[in-house]
């Protein structure tokens, strides 16, 4: 009994001096190395981080999108002009962009869901599904886009 | 002693599992939207105005608003914290999204029963 204490003591003795012992030589020994020309952000990485730029655009974006909806609501004149808004091909183009994000953020988000749930455990696996989503998304809005257009 | 920050965190599963549900809800409204267009071509404004003038589409389109604004703040509260390092400049980036996408509810309901 009194040497099982006394293990779990230790245990948790060495638990906490560990922090002590091993932050100071760490700090004065570790290599730094941030050649930025050499780390390359993987796939996953590149995705994770779109996900972030895009979910940010896209709450930007919200004025701009609710804009939109209560004028193609409010009246026939007001979706009329909309229509006539998205003649312009510089309005088109950024809106092609803003489906873009849409859909990278949707794809990129099923992803998530999929890694929660187990579905892709290995860096093969999180590689291929990180160029999935970056394909689908694109495909995705290639096809929307040339319907619309 | 533990000495907190404010830094708008919940600390626990209740953030992770309300930004997976809104957005299964906001997934399904995308693809139902998308499949209606799809299912008809050359929509004007009567359609698209007799679309949300039904009861039942007000108030899905309503839920799938409030969901993104949830999610919203999920989200942009997340990048805050990552990237925010001083508090203040943090908190009052979190008053300020909140009170915008408070804003935002309120403008879409005027927006879905308005006209």
């Amino acid at each position: 009994m009194i040497m099982i204490i006394l293990f779990v003591f230790l245990c948790h003795a060495v638990t906490f001096c560990q922090i002590e012992f091993v932050k100071v030589p760490m700090q004065k020994k570790r290599p730094i190395h941030l050649a930025l020309y050499q780390i390359k952000l993987p796939l996953p990485g590149v995705v994770s981080i779109l996900h972030r730029a895009s979910g940010l655009l896209l709450f930007l974006t919200l004025p701009l999108l609710l804009l939109m909806l209560e004028n193609s609501l409010h009246s026939a004149q007001t979706y009329a002009s909309l229509v006539a808004l998205f003649k312009h091909p510089l309005a088109r183009l950024s809106m092609l962009g803003l489906l873009w994000a849409l859909l990278l953020h949707l794809c990129a988000g099923l992803r998530y869901l999929a890694i929660d749930m187990h579905l892709l455990n290995n860096l093969k696996q999180a590689r291929e599904s990180s160029k999935a989503v970056l394909m689908a998304s694109f495909l995705l809005m290639l096809l929307i886009g040339v319907r619309l257009w | 002693m533990v000495s907190r920050v404010v830094v708008g965190a919940h600390y626990g599963l209740r953030d992770w599992l309300i930004q997976r549900v809104t957005a299964g809800v906001m997934a399904l409204g995308c693809l139902s939207l998308a499949i209606y267009l799809a299912l008809h071509p050359g929509l004007d404004y009567q359609g698209w105005r007799a679309l949300f003038s039904g009861d039942a589409v007000r108030t899905f389109a309503l839920l799938f608003m409030l969901c993104l604004y949830y999610h919203a703040w999920i989200g942009v509260r997340d990048i805050a914290m990552d990237y925010i390092k001083p508090v203040w400049l943090r908190l009052l980036i979190h008053v300020f999204v909140i009170l915008t996408l408070i804003v935002y509810a309120i403008w879409s309901v005027q927006i879905l029963w308005g006209y």
